[in-house]
């Protein structure tokens, strides 16, 4: 009889507005159970920005909180025991500097940073692939990524430096087979390069091995999902044994944390994800010997706008529901054994090991990140996955079938159902900024930077320099601007060019169908303004989900449009711009991170100083209905949001205003 | 034109001039009207009257080499290596994934980023429309345009096969890439597009001595095959080394004076006879006594612009 097993670290992923109001939020979480900390950094602090750096506009404490300083992340730790807290860093390009002013932290409050227990994402390949938060080239960013690798082994023996991420894989439609080979293609690539640097001593390597965490996602297919968490499991095992020589079976450990899948959660008929989120988790907790470490569960409301404090606290009831009412725990593994799940292991590693070596034949993950290969399946795989909604083949409820529903009651609330950043939140942290910046010693704070320039030139961890400057007072700008200048910036291949026709695969007729439409509802277009119609796709503002505008765009395509894909992180004045050169006819702008109400206007207003005041500006994201009309009365053409789901019908759209508007 | 107010009421002389003076808006209408399904008379008039008057004789540098070589990282430097002396700069961004709907993904402008304010840079992709990846049609009239609105004109395509002849035919000075360790230096070799460039480039030189040694192979190979003029660099489109020389070597090879005014006349009348016999066919040529009597009729016109020339071959054609 097994002993009850304990639970797993709940955690919510969470940060808005300020670090006041986030280390608010985070107190009252744990109040009520939570074990961890997840903290949600603002797009500015992912990639390395200040709040009143102008590509910052709109997006200070949107998606999370910002960190401008040390004295922000003493705010957001304040009142919260740093020695006794296990903090889980969504942070990427900038995770050095961010574990540094963790560091900071503890330092000044004399907590020795040998007891810092949490994780740093730390994984920028897959920021290459779907998330796009990255600042420097790939192999300035292995660099860094090493860097904190090296740093920890050493200085935090307990901290996870690098949490190899295959969430935002699945996020981009990545199927199991590509989030496995991809995320442990991922991992070799992380510890090959940690091996080469020569700093870290072989008999401590085996350690550096055992830091590797991961972090997955788990869709609504959760029988495939367990068993793709008990074949990453075993591949992982072997990948250590193997490659690496690991012989302590605990080193070895496939440790996993999770937030499960968003991507599948709908708009239309939004208390159904409770459901999903709830089924979604059990792919992940029911195999005992596969069973995450660590849980975040997303809110009912994502594909409407951002969660509030409540709607986390029902997801967090869930993980308390499974772990403590249910009789989950009391058992060991329930799979092994099962015939069908052996099965389907075996084909799943087969088919991994397949992918792996291709990715080794095309010369490894690096590599394939520069030539766009590895992005370009991965497009592939979202466009499949879009087109089997489309014409019915996958069934999602609500959204291609049994649509009919009594209005929801619970998004009727006075707040729409979600959490509204305070548009003031963002001039109150430059306030914040301005009087941070004339409290500091100037001196010591050019000196620390110089250093750190030297560190980076050099090719030595940047870690201590970075401490340094933590405690000196710079900002995150600074230090992002010095990482830049020193290793240069970098811009993704966007992998949406090399990605294949939907029309070259077998497809259902309904599909077909609607691209046929779609077809002719262009030519006709094309016909009436006599030019080829021609759309520019981009994302303003600093939010590096690319899916939907990349989707967006290869059906376009597909529908005979020629479409100029500019990418992310574009100021509204570069997209003018673009549409100017390219004598766009329509403008197709994404956003997801609640930035639409600045952004947009400001697109609109660059667009105007060009006197392309006849291009027709279309707007997709996570909208909310309150915010539409306002973007109508600007002059937008029509908003999409996640319930658009026919990408033929938004095509079609997109044809038939082009038309409108430019026909001779 | 669709942009502005009355366009077809603004007389020819004036959107030439607005063109030759750098008007941004004035460039996109133009190409704007060449890629329209049916060119007009007008826009036949205004690429004539621009073709005699480039900002610089031997503006247009054509920039080519296989997927992956690096070239969008390298042109993006070249830019920013043109801008910071002070010259503008119109890029034509070749891609090739276009589509039998007619449709196409241009994605490679994204690699391609002036500083945020700088409208000295004109980007304008285009898709590589008809076979094996060549240029599109209009690429030549596109080419005069922004030839007379910027100073440096930078074409860049992905070369398979077809395309690096058919930059040759736009550009005045071609630039292959070319990556090191990858076997290219070979095949490159063996490629027979021996006529058609004036320089190479060896990317990803942070390599270090791979790169030195595709510098040597190419060298070689280069003087085996009677071409040891053609200057080899070494660049980085990532640490940005040899992008300087690479200036340096483009300029020095630029055709001038009397070479600059042959090799237009030469390239004029190679566009036109290709065009010619993609109009009207080969036996409409043969009528006349072949290609290279076409050629000779119009050299001797003196054609006052591409569209002039096509007028030409279609009186003698039909």
């Amino acid at each position: 009889m097994a002993t009850r097993d304990r639970p797993w670290l709940m955690r919510t992923y969470s940060g808005h507005s300020s670090a006041a109001a986030s280390n608010a939020l985070y107190r009252e979480n744990l109040s009520r159970g939570q074990t961890g900390l997840s903290v949600a950094f603002d797009l500015p602090t992912q990639t390395g920005y200040d709040a009143d750096d102008p590509r910052s506009s709109g997006e200070v404490g949107k998606v999370g909180v910002p960190i401008s300083h040390l004295g922000d992340m003493e705010t957001l730790m304040a009142d919260i025991p740093i020695e006794r807290m296990n903090t889980s860093m969504t942070i990427n390009a900038t995770a050095p500097w961010l574990l540094a002013l963790y560091i900071a932290v503890a330092e000044k409050r004399g907590v020795d940073p040998q007891l810092l227990r949490g994780t740093t994402q730390n994984d920028l390949v897959k920021e290459f692939l779907s998330r796009g938060t990255y600042m420097l080239p790939p192999a300035a960013s292995l660099k860094l990524q090493t860097d904190v690798v090296a740093y920890t082994v050493e200085h935090l023996p307990k901290w996870n430096p690098v949490n190899i991420c295959s969430y935002h894989l699945q996020e981009a439609g990545a199927t199991p087979v590509l989030e496995v080979s991809y995320a442990l293609a991922n991992a070799m690539c992380l510890l090959d390069a940690a091996k080469a640097r020569g700093d870290v001593p072989a008999e401590a390597f085996p350690r550096v091995v055992g830091r590797v965490s991961f972090f997955v996602n788990a869709g609504i297919r959760f029988v495939e999902e367990l068993v793709k968490l008990r074949v990453m499991g075993s591949l992982w095992d072997r990948i250590c044994r193997e490659r690496y020589g690991v012989t302590d079976p605990k080193l070895r450990r496939f440790r996993y944390g999770v937030q499960v899948n968003s991507l599948g959660l709908t708009e239309p008929q939004p208390e159904n994800n409770v459901y999903r989120i709830a089924l979604e988790m059990l792919g992940v907790v029911l195999s005992k010997n596969a069973r995450a470490r660590a849980v975040q569960l997303p809110a009912w409301n994502e594909a409407l706008g951002l969660p509030r404090p409540w709607d986390q606290q029902w997801s967090l009831r869930l993980q308390q529901i499974v772990a403590h009412e249910t009789d989950l725990l009391d058992h060991g593994d329930l799979f092994d054994g099962s015939h069908e799940i052996a099965r389907l292991e075996t084909a799943l590693t087969a088919e991994v090991d397949e992918q792996l070596a291709w990715i080794e034949a095309i010369g490894g993950v690096l590599a394939a990140v520069d030539s766009g290969a590895m992005k370009a399946r991965l497009v592939e795989a979202g466009a499949a996955r879009l087109s089997r909604i489309e014409s019915g083949e996958q069934t999602v409820i609500g959204v291609n079938a049994f649509t009919e529903s009594a209005p929801s009651p619970l998004a009727q609330s006075s707040d729409g159902g979600i959490l509204t950043v305070d548009p003031a939140a963002e001039r109150e942290q430059i306030e914040r900024l301005d009087a941070f910046r004339q409290s500091r010693d100037d001196a010591r704070v050019t000196a620390t930077l110089a250093a750190l320039r030297d560190a980076a030139v050099a090719g030595a961890n940047i870690m201590p320099a970075s401490i340094a400057c933590a405690h000196a007072g710079v900002t995150t700008g600074e230090w992002g601007a010095v990482m830049r200048d020193v290793f240069g910036e970098y811009r993704a291949p966007t992998g949406v060019g090399a990605a294949v026709s939907q029309r070259a695969r077998p497809a259902p007729e309904d599909a077909v169908d609607g691209l046929d439409k779609a077809r002719a509802a262009v030519e006709r277009a094309t016909a009436a303004i006599g030019r080829r119609l021609k759309l520019v796709v981009g994302k303003p503002g600093l939010d590096g989900h690319s899916n939907g505008a990349e989707q967006i765009a290869v059906r376009a395509r597909d529908a005979g449009i020629e479409v100029v894909y500019q990418g992310i992180r574009l100021t509204p004045h570069e997209i003018a711009r673009c549409a100017e050169e390219e004598s766009a006819h329509v403008v197709g702008l994404s956003i997801l991170s609640g930035s639409h109400n600045v952004l947009v206007p400001a697109v609109m207003d660059a667009l105007r100083a060009r006197g392309l005041d006849r291009v027709v500006v279309i707007v997709g994201g996570i909208i909310p209905d309150g915010d539409r009309s306002q973007l109508e009365s600007l002059g937008v053409s029509r908003v999409f949001t996640p319930s658009d789901f026919d990408l033929n019908r938004i095509v079609t759209e997109i044809a038939e205003l082009g038309a409108a508007q430019w026909a001779e | 034109m669709e942009n502005a107010a009355e366009p077809q009421a603004l007389d020819i002389t004036a959107r030439a001039q607005a063109i030759r003076a750098g008007s941004r808006a004035a460039v996109a209408n133009a190409l704007a009207e060449l890629e329209a399904t049916r060119t007009r008379p007008e826009t036949r008039a205004l690429v004539d009257a621009l073709y005699p008057s480039p900002r610089q004789p031997g503006a247009v540098i054509g920039l080519t080499g296989p997927p992956g070589v690096g070239k969008s990282t390298l042109a993006s430097k070249l830019v920013a290596a043109w801008r910071s002396a002070g010259r503008t700069v119109g890029v034509m961004a070749v891609d090739p994934s276009s589509r039998g709907s007619g449709g196409a993904l241009l994605g490679d402008r994204t690699r391609i980023r002036p500083a945020a304010d700088d409208d000295g840079v004109f980007v304008r992709s285009l898709a590589a429309r008809g076979a094996l990846g060549g240029l599109s049609p209009a690429a030549f009239e596109a080419m005069v345009v922004l030839r007379a609105a910027f100073d440096m004109v930078l074409v860049e395509t992905v070369g398979v096969g077809q395309s690096e002849t058919d930059i040759a035919r736009v550009a005045d000075v071609t630039v292959v890439a070319v990556q090191p360790g990858s076997g290219d230096t070979l095949q490159f070799i063996k490629s027979g597009l021996m006529e058609s460039f004036e320089l190479l480039v060896v990317t990803k030189s942070d390599l270090g001595a791979p790169a030195r040694r595709a510098h040597k192979d190419l060298k070689v190979a280069l003087s085996l095959l009677g071409r040891s003029d053609v200057e080899v660099v070494l660049a980085s489109g990532t640490d940005g080394s040899g992008v300087e020389p690479l200036v340096a070597a483009i300029d020095a090879v630029r055709p001038a004076g009397q070479d600059a005014v042959r090799a237009r006349a030469e390239q004029l009348t190679a566009f036109a006879t290709a065009a010619a016999t993609r109009l009207f066919g080969t036996l409409a040529i043969a009528r006349v006594g072949g290609r290279r009597a076409l050629q000779a009729k119009l050299a001797a016109s003196a054609p006052a612009g591409p569209y002039d020339a096509l007028a030409r071959c279609e009186e003698w054609l039909t």
